[in-house]
């Protein structure tokens, strides 16, 4: 049996730089949960399908399952770890999820929470049906969606309140 | 107050910040990995399995086949032990089977160091099949002549219920009876929590076994895992994470004895186990599919004279929680619309599919489904009115169940169906949808259910609580009740607050039922928990209460009778003066020289009662004929599940229900090749399961009618949402069409079918004149071909107009 | 994990193919969501990938300066759907490709990657299909330009050469200009999903907006590849805007599609639903470019 190929990349995770020598077999979920520690980045389905292992690349929303971990070499990932900060202060998003009581089982909640990150970064008003859109790649059984789609809009509503003000 | 209080969730902030650790989350760093070699006949037995190739594979540790297992038979059955032989669940599978009874039955594991090596050990191995016939239809499997599943039960029947009351034969001869009568069908569908269940097993202490599991149940886990590998109880050790959603499917021993008995034949070594998706569609549980024939003999006015039901139930490949399910079913028809002359009757039959177990409401989404579309049916035959006819014919106030001692005390059914009418502009909307044209149609259905709480007295309901005050006033609750998402953590909070007079920020709930640490619970299931659990937190409360203010007494001289606990305090009732904080009361009783207490309070209540908890769906779709699809555009559900402890939290689980119910009538269905007996969609992307994109917004009402045998005036939640959904939705497709689809779900190709048979499609006529328009518009064309250009006109030949219809 | 063998990352297009040269035994990794999972499925295990995953040159969408629209192989499904050029000159495949999946899928997607893999079911292909689109091929000898009518060889089977890559997709300005269309995914939920049925159709009007110039139509899943049905087409060219001749659209386009029955659905309910499709796709064409069916 052929040897392992590994390869050494840099990237920023959550904000800090790292290196690492990986096995190029690895996925990027795979990586982010068994080289760093990073749980939140959760296996529902493990081809694409149900959005739990969603990170934010670059800013983009991923599914790591199915993303090459050597892909990651230059970007930045950003997980749910991330949107803490370094004095446990969390983000309003976050917030949100627990005030709208969004969370259930919780299993869904990371991948959910990185694909609104990304919505609410872009600074634009969306329709309730058009935060579904966004949203669409991420599947809950416990919630019915339905207090997520509420944070998700409150949220977006309070940050647009701010860049207005 | 705590209780009847919005608390945020004690565990939401660990869920929001990834800290919430999940089973896989907390696997040990150098545990092996497994994977399972599933049968790939429906029907048969595994003469030989060839492990030499697979061996020989780098990082293989070990391959143990069906061959291995300890030759012992048990019932993954989630329920509490019976001591009564009569009443125990059916033992009909071992740890690995040798007769394999479906396909993607469990013959060999492979444990290895990584997943590479233990996949392609799997496709190495090389099985050696003896092939039986198999039957895939329940109905079928209880014919003569069909194969046999278990030779213990050579029928294939698990069990027969019967309800006879009155007299039917002689009812029906009644002149003028109209009747109404109908088949009715629901699918296998599958939980599809979003964590598959996933357990890693090792060994401490010198042979004993310890499992971490994704379960609902880790007290009967435990005992289920002894008795799989006939090991004494106290030997196994059970400790369930957070988990990511169970509905049912973890409400069984699914992969907890394979663990445990892997991890004792590698030297206790961890070991795990990680269900893949595919394998939880295949390999795990499903809902039991059912096919109801029911018969309504009523009165022109619409008054019900009798009725007769035939229920089957498809059990698939080994027992589970077996017949019980469809005799909760059947146990509805009878009472949700009294009648003086019924007969029912249900079987559950054996099938070579996959395995049926508990799934959320357990057989009365079935049953809500056949009941609720049967009236609408009824409704339709004797041109009545959907809500009249309820309001007139189902369980009036005061209703009494001689075997649960359930009594209706309020008027639940209708008091709901009011407040969903208005929620959801019903009469003005009911009333604008009669009787609409044109391809795009609308509807709006109404459907009620029946449910309960907690399964007295077919088994037994306990729960213990233990306290544990901290120096610092706040205290450290156990339970064996269990945290499996829907929020339990957080209302055992508020109660136990209340029991003892702290807030609910102070109680901090221990979450990992540890079964060497936690007292023993049931688990999640039934809709059981907080009903359940009130008592033992009420009556441990009260005890602690007690040894509370015995302390207070002691320290400040005060009877006892004018002292209370109020927000972490000992406060003196008469006139409401803090005199000191439990935090100071603790601290100087637990370091006390002399007398020293850990201030502690544990009982257990043994729970004899039960409680109806009841309510509506209605549903307002858009039917798009031509295109066969059902837009559901406005729902709601209304419950009476008494006083709402946690009201956000009774919300989102009747969201969640909903969602359920939705996937259930439009959706979702497990589908299985006719030739082999494999699941042909074992995936999300073939299971319909609905997106954000495929729910409108879901509304929840409640009437909170205080329920009398509960001392929180609470009962069932957990599970009514999930049971009246589709058939709200089936009746708003009735009204929308006119069209009676008795199969569920109702996907496109079911009303494709259901609407060429009631002729809603393109007609015969129709084609034939969309045929000629463009047949005229042809021959005055040149007809694009690989031969040479050929001037205008031409006549075509009758052959190519068959072209479009191999 | 994933049971590869080797991954080697192609750092230019010419070292692309001089990798397609050297390991031939090699697949082509672009985004990765079918490849994976066929690796996951255990179809591919041990198999030699080679990334192109980095080649960022071949993302983005640009005009030639005759006017040829030039659509990067690498480019995401995200990307199209929110790209200027194709929202102003064929917003019609720019809605095809927000169809696909969901957004995480449209992120990593890769619409080089996605017609490659010669499935029926691809949202973008029938519309490409519809606008008579070239694939771009560049191997050892050159660049290739296959009409992607003619690059679809069977099922799962598409004219690239072992020394190849898909390097871009084409579309001339006389295929797109003129022209509105509309796109139809009919599938059986509303995301993370692939099509049943899938549809497009545009028209290019006469000035009046009372005839038909010219129609075409592009259906997925109407058999084993993506296709025109020509008989439809012809039905209403130079025909008048009228629902005569949205009816003659349908009845031929059922001429030519050849749907079969799978586990999946039955062909007499193909049958309907692709009827169907032709009817509103033509009137919907019809209303974008400024005509109304009576």
């Amino acid at each position: 049996m052929s040897q392992i190929q590994y390869k050494a990349i840099t990237f920023t995770l959550n904000g800090k730089e790292v290196a690492a020598s990986i096995d190029v077999r690895e996925s990027l979920a795979d990586m982010l949960r068994n080289d760093f520690g990073m749980t939140s980045v959760k296996k529902g389905c493990e081809v694409g399908e149900c959005g739990a292992c969603t990170v934010l690349i670059n800013g983009v929303p991923y599914d790591s399952c199915i993303f090459l971990a050597i892909w990651i070499d230059g970007k930045e990932v950003t997980t749910l770890e991330g949107l803490m900060d370094e004095e446990g202060n969390i983000s309003d998003i976050q917030q949100a999820f627990i005030d709208e009581a969004a969370v259930q089982c919780g299993f869904c909640t990371p991948g959910f929470i990185m694909s609104a990150e990304h919505l609410l970064r872009e600074g634009k008003r969306y329709t309730r049906d058009e935060i579904r859109k966004e949203l669409s790649g991420n599947m809950c059984r416990c919630t019915g969606y339905q207090n997520i789609v509420n944070a998700v809009e409150k949220t977006m509503e309070k940050r647009l309140e701010e860049k207005e003000a | 107050m705590e209780v009847g209080r919005s608390a945020k969730r004690v565990d939401a902030f660990d869920k929001v910040t990834g800290r919430a650790k999940y089973t896989d989350d907390l696997s040990p760093k150098n545990a092996y990995v497994s994977r399972i070699l599933h049968s790939t006949i429906a029907h048969g037995r595994v003469l030989h399995i060839d492990t030499t190739e697979a061996l020989k594979i780098k990082g293989v540790v070990k391959i143990l086949t069906c061959f291995d297992v300890p030759d012992i038979l048990f019932s993954t059955a989630g329920h509490p032990w019976a001591t009564d032989p009569a009443k125990q669940d059916i033992a009909d599978r071992k740890i690995l089977n040798e007769h394999v009874r479906y396909y993607g039955d469990d013959i060999a594991v492979v444990i290895a160091e990584d997943y590479v090596a233990a996949d392609r050990a799997i496709r190495a191995l090389k099985v050696e099949y003896e092939e039986y016939p198999f039957v895939l239809d329940p109905i079928e499997a209880m014919q003569d002549g069909a194969p046999v599943i278990h030779a213990e039960r050579p029928d294939n029947v698990l069990g027969h219920s019967n309800i006879t009351i009155g007299n039917y034969e002689e009812a029906i001869k009644e002149e003028g009876l109209i009747k109404v009568e109908g088949w009715y069908h629901t699918p296998t569908v599958q939980h599809a929590h979003l964590e598959n269940h996933v357990c890693y097993a090792y060994e401490e202490q010198g042979g004993r076994i310890t499992v971490v599991s994704s379960t609902q149940i880790p007290h009967l886990i435990r005992r289920i895992v002894a008795q799989s590998l006939g090991l004494p109880w106290g030997k196994v050790r059970i400790i369930k994470p957070y988990i990511g959603g169970g509905f049912g499917n973890k409400q069984d021993a699914l992969y907890e004895p394979l663990c445990a008995w892997m991890t004792t034949q590698i030297g206790g070594h961890p070991v795990k186990f990680d269900t893949s998706r595919e394998e939880t569609f295949v390999s795990n549980r499903v809902r039991h599919a059912m096919h109801a024939h029911l018969i309504s003999w009523l009165r022109p006015d619409g008054e019900l004279v009798a009725r007769k039901m035939k229920l089957y139930s498809d059990n698939g490949a080994y027992a589970s929680h077996g017949h019980g399910v469809s005799q909760k079913a059947m146990g509805a028809v009878p009472q949700l619309y009294p009648c003086a002359n019924i007969v029912t009757d249900c079987w559950t039959a054996y099938t070579n599919k996959p395995v049926a177990g508990a799934m959320r409401a357990y057989g009365i989404p079935q049953a809500m489904f056949q009941l609720e579309s049967h009236v609408d049916d009824i409704v339709k035959a004797l041109d009545l009115d959907p809500h009249e006819f309820r309001q007139r014919h189902c369980m009036p106030v005061g209703y009494y169940d001689d075997f649960s001692k359930n009594e209706l005390y309020d008027d639940s059914l209708r008091q709901t169906m009011d407040k969903a009418r208005e929620l959801m502009d019903y009469d003005r909307k009911h009333e604008l949808y009669k009787n609409q044209t044109g391809p795009v149609r609308k509807g709006i259905g109404l459907a009620l259910f029946w449910y309960n709480t907690a399964v007295w007295p077919i088994s037994i309901e306990t729960s213990t609580c233990r306290l544990m005050m901290n120096p610092d006033g706040s205290i450290q609750a156990m339970i064996g009740e269990t945290e499996i998402g829907q929020g339990f953590d957080t209302v055992f909070a508020q109660m136990v607050a209340d029991a003892v007079g702290v807030k609910t920020e102070d109680v901090h709930v221990f979450t990992n039922q540890d079964t060497d640490v936690s007292p023993y619970g049931s688990g999640a299931y039934g809709s059981r928990q907080t009903y359940v659990s009130s008592f033992s937190i009420a009556q441990t409360g009260k005890l602690l209460r007690e040894k509370l203010l015995k302390h207070a007494h002691d320290m400040t001289r005060m009877p006892v009778e004018v002292l209370d606990v109020v927000d972490g305090n000992i406060v003196r009732k008469t006139d409401g003066r803090v005199l000191m904080s439990l935090e100071y009361m603790l601290t100087e009783t637990l370091y006390d020289m002399k007398r020293s207490e850990n201030v502690a309070a544990e009982s257990t209540y043994s729970v004899q009662s039960n409680a109806y908890s009841f309510g509506v769906s209605i549903a307002e779709v858009e039917v798009d004929i031509p295109m066969c699809q059902v837009k559901l555009l406005d729902i709601v559900n209304v419950h009476d599940c008494g006083q709402l402890i946690n009201p956000a939290l009774a919300e989102a689980q009747v969201h969640g229900g909903m969602s359920m119910g939705i996937g259930y009538g439009l959706y979702e269905t497990l589908l299985i090749d006719e030739k082999t007996g494999r699941v042909l969609n074992d995936n999300l992307l073939d299971y319909k399961l609905p997106t954000t994109m495929d729910h409108p917004d879901l509304k929840a009402g409640f009437v909170e009618n205080w329920e009398p045998t509960n001392p929180f005036g609470t009962k069932a939640l957990g599970e009514p949402p999930a049971c009246s959904p589709a058939p709200a939705i089936r009746n708003a497709v009735l009204q929308a069409t006119g069209v009676s689809v008795n199969t569920i779900p109702m996907s496109p190709h079911q009303l494709f079918k259901d609407f060429t048979k009631a002729g809603l499609l393109e007609s015969e006529e129709e084609r034939k004149l969309r045929r000629k328009a463009y047949e005229e518009l042809k021959d005055t064309v040149i007809h694009v071909t690989d031969e040479p250009e050929t001037t205008a006109v031409e006549t075509k030949s009758p052959d190519l107009q068959s072209r479009g219809n191999e | 994990m994933y049971d590869i063998n080797h991954i080697y990352e192609a750092t230019s297009v010419e070292h692309a193919v001089q990798l397609r040269v050297e390991q031939p035994q090699a697949k082509i990794i672009s985004g990765g969501s079918d490849i994976l999972i066929s690796i996951r499925a255990g179809e591919m295990a041990g198999c030699d990938l080679i990334s192109i995953f980095g080649l960022d040159e071949l993302r983005g969408v640009t005009l030639d300066e005759d006017g040829t629209l030039r659509i990067g192989a690498l480019t995401s499904f995200t990307h199209l759907a929110n790209d200027p050029l194709i929202k102003e000159l064929i917003p019609v495949l720019g809605e095809a490709a927000d169809a696909v999946g969901g957004p995480q899928v449209r992120n990593i997607g890769t619409i080089g990657g996605n017609t490659c893999n010669g499935v029926t079911s691809a949202d973008t292909a029938s519309t490409l299909l519809a606008h008579d689109a070239l694939m771009e091929l560049t191997g050892k000898d050159g660049v290739r330009l296959v009409p992607l009518t003619e690059f679809y060889l069977g099922a799962k089977k598409v004219d690239l050469r072992p020394d190849e890559i898909a390097t871009a997709i084409l579309i001339r300005p006389e295929s797109y200009q003129g022209y509105f269309g509309h796109y139809t995914k009919y599938a059986m939920r509303n995301a993370m999903d692939i099509a049943t049925s899938a549809c497009s159709v545009n028209v290019k009007l006469s000035e009046d907006k009372k005839t038909i110039l010219d129609a075409r139509i592009g259906y997925g899943v109407a058999g084993p590849v993506p296709m025109r049905t020509p008989s439809a087409e012809q039905a209403v060219k130079d025909k008048p805007v009228s629902a005569d001749t949205v009816e003659a659209f349908a009845a031929g386009a059922l001429e030519d599609v050849n749907p079969r029955t799978s586990w999946r659905a039955t062909k007499e309910f193909r049958l309907q639903i692709q009827g169907e499709l032709a009817r509103r796709g033509l009137t919907e064409a019809i209303r974008r470019a400024g005509g109304k069916v009576s």
